[in-house]
């Protein structure tokens, strides 16, 4: 089971938990305002985009290669930021901390 | 930002798909304070349709993975779903719905986000044959899985070889069927891609196991004791256990016909997305509208048109004076071949391939000129591609061809 907080443009916080899926099906799932995952997951339209908190970075890690370009796409993109349907819920995400960009 | 004038207002949105769900929550956004009613004759909760041909269907996911909101997002944004109502008529004079129930709904904002249906062509003996199934639906989906799952010999006919009935023929074929796709141009995609592509999606699926046939046109199904039968007209026969109908979508008009909207290759809407009614609106895969940047009237059939026509819309709505302004882009996924697709090839009269594959997987991107201006990329395993593309048709940028064509030269050079 994985604890993830979501923190929107609102300032909303959301802690959810969940043990598979994707963290953007998870957001969709809370209705986490600024998550629409047009594309349903696919990595095709960059409407999950998260800013991972500094502390969470080392246990996300980096985007792919296909997450990367399809972020330059968004002017907010900064080196902390994810597609967050390309996120797999697992324990190692447990406490992660997320930014929602819009 | 709050819109007072709206506060006794009330919108009804008919049709809770791509385009109606994100409009009433756009329009939340967008400071609309009075009623918002979301009216579908589907009894499912709002889904994605994508994923339906692709990854939906070779899963036992149920439709929860897919839902375009949560439940409980309606009910915190006071957004009203009316699921498996059917609206019968348009009232504009009343400024009322009328439902298939016999009840009647007031509206001040009407919006129609029908979307279009599956073309189910008259053939000799459709309506004799058990297993024949189009894929639009989530119920759809369910009869194909289910049908797919009785059977033992597990053969598949897909009538009709563009991007919905290809994804259907790869899921399928992962799932262990035996897919037989027939087409009746003299290529696969032919309504919608250059002969390039169709070429690479015929051998992809070729490698793949899946029998395409071009140049079949069916004239009659039949049913047997033990399955069906697809005719051709030049006297093939194809048997199978499940056939899927994708030869493509007829627009859902008719609501707007009978109330007099104007009707062109879908309802026309002006740059706001207003239909010939005041008072009355339209979004999504049932609107033939103008691109600005192809300076062309079209009809798209997109999440992304749908998505982009309904926060268009709630700004309307909310007297923000919107103009709609969009570039179109679209996805598919075959395998492990992830195509994106950005702005409008038609009227080219240039193809460049750049070609980056590699030994173990399939990397290019083609690119559409007219002249020198840059219509459209199709870019697969390629999203950088995909996003240079993007950018330079978006800003309408002289692209350096030779740059472009040499694949050692990086990409981002071109911005
Ligand atoms: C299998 C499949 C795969 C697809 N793949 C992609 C893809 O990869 N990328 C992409 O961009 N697009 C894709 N599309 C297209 C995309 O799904 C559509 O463009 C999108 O759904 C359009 O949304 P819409 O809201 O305009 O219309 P629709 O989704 O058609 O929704 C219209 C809704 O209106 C309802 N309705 C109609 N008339 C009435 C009435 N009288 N009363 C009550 N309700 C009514 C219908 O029940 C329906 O739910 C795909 C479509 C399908 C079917
Ligand atoms: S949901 Fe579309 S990119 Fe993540």
């Amino acid at each position: 089971m994985a604890k993830i907080t979501f923190i929107t443009k609102d300032d909303d916080t959301i802690v959810c938990e969940a043990d598979s899926g994707s963290v953007m099906e998870l957001a969709v799932q809370n209705g986490v305002k600024g998550i629409d995952g047009d594309c349903g997951g696919v990595c095709s339209c960059a409407t999950c985009h998260v800013h991972v908190a500094p502390e969470s970075v080392a246990q996300v890690g980096e985007a792919g290669e296909i997450e990367k370009d399809m972020l330059e796409l968004d002017d907010e993109a900064n080196e902390r930021s994810r597609l967050c349907c390309q996120l797999e819920v697992s324990d190692d995400l447990d406490g992660i901390v997320l930014h929602v960009a819009h | 930002m709050s819109t007072p004038l709206t506060a006794n207002k009330v919108c009804i949105i008919i049709g809770a798909s791509h385009g109606g769900v994100n409009l009433a929550f756009a329009l939340r956004k967008e400071g609309w304070e009075g009623e918002i009613h979301l009216i579908d004759k589907d009894p499912n909760p709002p889904y994605h349709r994508p994923p339906l041909s692709k990854a939906h269907l070779t899963t036992d996911d149920g439709l929860e993975k897919i839902l375009l909101k949560a439940p409980k997002a309606y009910q915190d944004n006071h957004i009203e779903l009316h699921l498996g109502q059917e609206v019968a008529a348009i009232d504009h004079v009343h400024q009322l719905v009328n439902l298939a129930d016999g009840s009647s709904k007031h509206y001040d904002k009407l919006v129609l986000a029908v979307g279009a249906r599956p073309i189910i062509p008259p053939i000799k003996g459709i309506d004799d044959v058990k297993h024949l199934y189009p894929m639009r639906t989530a119920d759809d989906v369910n009869n194909i899985r289910s049908a797919f799952s009785q059977c033992s010999a597990k053969r598949v006919v897909i009538i009709g070889g563009g991007y919905i009935g290809l994804e259907t023929a790869a899921s399928l074929r992962k799932l262990g069927g035996e897919v037989t796709v027939l087409e009746r141009e003299e290529r696969i995609l032919a309504r919608v891609t250059a002969p390039i592509m169709s070429e690479f999606f015929q051998k992809l699926h070729t490698d793949h196991g899946v029998n395409i046939r071009t140049g079949k046109n069916v004239v009659e199904l039949r049913q047997n004791t033990n399955g069906q039968e697809v005719l051709c007209s030049d006297g093939t026969v194809y048997p199978a256990d499940v056939i899927v109908m994708g030869v493509g979508i007829r627009v859902n008009q008719e609501l707007a016909e009978e109330a007099g909207l104007k009707i062109d290759n879908g309802i026309s809407v002006n740059e706001q997305c207003k239909t010939s009614h005041s008072n009355i609106y339209a979004i999504g895969d049932c609107t033939f509208h103008y691109n600005k940047h192809y300076d062309r009237w079209l009809r798209l059939e997109s999440v992304q048109n749908a998505v982009d026509q309904a926060k268009t819309t709630a700004q309307a709505l909310t007297d923000k004076n919107p103009e709609y302004d969009a570039l179109p882009w679209f996805w598919s996924d075959q395998y492990d071949v992830k195509l994106q697709m950005v702005g409008l090839s038609d009227g080219y009269d240039e193809i460049l391939k750049r070609d980056e594959s590699t030994d173990d997987q399939h990397k290019f991107s083609t690119w559409y000129f007219k002249g020198d201006q840059l219509l459209a990329v199709d870019a697969v395993n390629n999203a950088k591609a995909y996003v240079v593309g993007t950018k330079l048709i978006g800003a309408k940028t002289q692209v350096r061809k030779d740059v472009l064509s040499d694949p050692e030269q990086d990409l981002k050079a071109l911005l």
